[in-house]
């Protein structure tokens, strides 16, 4: 196990290093004058120089990608355009926000996705599994900025139980949760079902209904466990676009997180700010894929790491 | 590997898939509104009428209007042409470079097939629409920046599919044989091993469209996308979102559209995957 997760940990050097150079590339991309575009044309010249001077644009592009190189190192993302705050405070500051809605809709994709694949899968081809499947495609048609717009009508406007937007109750998480959380549900569903119908076919569930134990029993209490590993795998990997999608269910929901924010520096044109929560979030994801992958082999005693 | 089904078998099994059959019917409704809209567009989509803003559906506005009193109809008709531009558009631009990357990798093998894995790597670090909302966010909004924007990353999911079909259908008798009667090596991956190697491909591909479709739609949202007064469904949801409580038309229906398609195109991959039997393939 040491073995394989240092192994990991050194696959894992270029790929972060790879994303932190598409990130400071990022600013480069900017046709034009980046100083210019931030401040507007009718900057003074010295305010001009003065930021340049800031972002260190007004060095050679090797000597800005080896600081911006260390500063990440060090944790310095540099300084947010509009705030003059350090970029990974404003980060930190909203990351329990972001946490907070995540899990929930990753309990919320749980809470749709299990009852409804197990269903479907001890239920093969009957009514409830062709609605499941049908639910499932749904889900993953519906694009969350349609979705939240939606509930938003449907749970707001029209019956009055949740607030429209904001922060602060459990009632301000559930419209958000379900919109993060509806796509990740239906790809859990599908996962489910199709594991539990390879698991319920194993011999050990057999042996156990030939012992005596309801059919029910053998699923829910045997092949079940089983099936789940593979769900939460993908549970896992699911995490980054978890992440991405926030930026635009914040948006809607006017969540005070890491998404929110990456849109309020893009409208602001804060690029140092941009840089470092698409950075952030990259290195989240990243990070999330190893930790997935490890635990991959905890949960599963057969999976045994050379 | 199975063998690939014969042209007329494989269109049997797809027309047999009621699914796929509804869907690509949708599809080629979208496409004939994207080609013929200004034909079928009652109104200029961006005539502006503003003492008709946020009215409900009527005999002369069916689907109603927005808050500068354009005609939703007749925006959401030519908003189905960006969907269709840029569903297109990002899935050949993604499949050229996917092809050329993927067959290099998976062809040439050693340095050049390890580059690509590491730039794989790097750029699927970024997840979801994250790296086209990077790009446009410093390229600027415009429909050829969305184009580049999700092509960035669409390429790798092509190129990955097709490196492992490369390697898989090199090592099948018929290549060999043909490597060993001289064939040259670039006969070889056009003539024998690319055409044995693309149905996964085209299944992906189908799928990749309603991705496109959405992600497009999703930028536009954010205000990335396609800029105004050019009808984005994206942005027509964005817009129309604002007015929830006096005119909830304005984001139930381009919502819809955008459904109604991604459904179409994933029930039409998914009808032409078991059609082609390429389910353990493209897994």
């Amino acid at each position: 196990m040491t073995g394989y997760l240092l192994t990991r940990l050194r696959q894992m050097v270029p790929v972060v290093f790879g994303v932190v150079t598409v990130v400071f590339l990022l600013i480069h991309l900017i046709p034009g004058d980046p100083v210019e575009i931030m401040l507007g044309e009718s900057a003074l010249a010295a305010q001009k120089e003065e930021l340049r001077r800031e972002l260190r644009l007004d060095r050679p592009v090797a000597v800005q990608y080896g600081e911006f190189l260390l500063g990440v190192a060090k944790g310095d993302l540099g300084t947010s355009f509009r705030s003059r705050e350090p970029v990974l405070r404003e980060i930190l500051r909203r990351v329990p926000a972001t946490l907070l809605l995540s899990g929930a809709s990753m309990a919320v994709a749980l809470l749709i996705a299990v009852p409804l694949g197990v269903l479907s899968a001890m239920r093969q081809h009957s009514p409830v599994d062709h609605l499941s499947g049908f639910l499932a495609m749904l889900g993953l048609s519906m694009p969350n900025f349609w979705l939240g717009p939606l509930l938003i009508l449907i749970f707001s406007i029209g019956l009055g139980l949740f607030p429209v937007s904001g922060y602060g109750t459990a009632g301000h998480l559930v419209l958000p949760a379900l919109t993060m959380g509806a796509g990740m549900a239906a790809i859990l569903m599908r996962m489910l079902r199709s594991s539990l119908l390879e698991e319920i076919r194993q011999d050990y569930v057999r042996a156990a209904c030939a012992r005596g134990l309801s059919r029910r029993d053998a699923v829910l209490r045997h092949a079940l466990a089983n099936s789940l590993i593979p769900v939460l795998t993908v549970m896992g990997l699911q995490f980054g676009a978890l992440l991405s999608g926030s930026i635009i269910t914040e948006t809607i929901f006017s969540w005070p997180g890491i998404g929110r924010l990456t849109v309020q520096a893009i409208e602001a044109r804060d690029y140092p700010l941009v840089q470092g929560c698409i950075l952030f979030i990259a290195l989240c994801t990243v990070t999330v894929n190893l930790v997935t992958d490890l635990l991959y082999s905890r949960l599963d005693p057969r999976i045994r790491y050379e | 590997m199975s063998e690939r089904p014969p042209r007329r078998r494989f269109l049997r099994r797809v027309a047999r898939h009621r699914a796929a059959v509804a869907g690509s019917a949708v599809v080629v409704l979208l496409l004939l509104v994207a080609a013929l809209a200004p034909l079928l567009a009652p109104f200029d989509p961006a005539a502006q009428s503003l003492d008709a803003g946020l009215s409900g559906p009527s005999w002369s506005h069916w689907l109603g209007q927005d808050r500068l009193g354009r005609d939703l109809l007749s925006r959401l008709l030519y908003g189905a042409r960006i969907s269709a531009v840029v569903g297109l558009g990002t899935v050949s631009l993604s499949l050229a470079i996917g092809l050329l990357a993927g067959s290099l990798s998976g062809f040439l093998g050693g340095r050049v097939d390890h580059l690509f894995m590491r730039l794989a790597d790097i750029l699927l670090a970024f997840p979801g629409i994250l790296l086209a909302i990077a790009i446009t966010s410093v390229l600027g909004p415009s429909l050829r920046n969305v184009l580049i924007a999700l092509s960035a990353l669409g390429w790798v999911g092509y190129a990955r599919l097709i490196r492992g079909q490369i390697l898989k259908v090199r090592e099948l008798e018929f290549v060999q044989s043909a490597r060993a009667v001289g064939s040259p090596p670039v006969r070889l991956l056009l003539v024998h091993i690319l055409p044995n190697a693309v149905s996964p491909v085209i299944v992906e591909a189908t799928f990749g469209i309603a991705r496109a479709i959405v992600a497009e739609a999703g930028l536009s949202f954010l205000g990335l996308g396609v800029q105004p007064p050019a009808p984005s469904w994206g942005a027509m949801i964005n817009e129309g979102r604002h007015f929830l409580f006096v005119a909830p038309h304005l984001t139930t229906v381009p919502g819809l559209a955008i459904m109604i398609t991604v459904m179409a195109f994933n029930f039409l991959g998914d009808g032409i995957r078991d059609a082609m039997d390429v389910r353990e393939e493209i897994r």
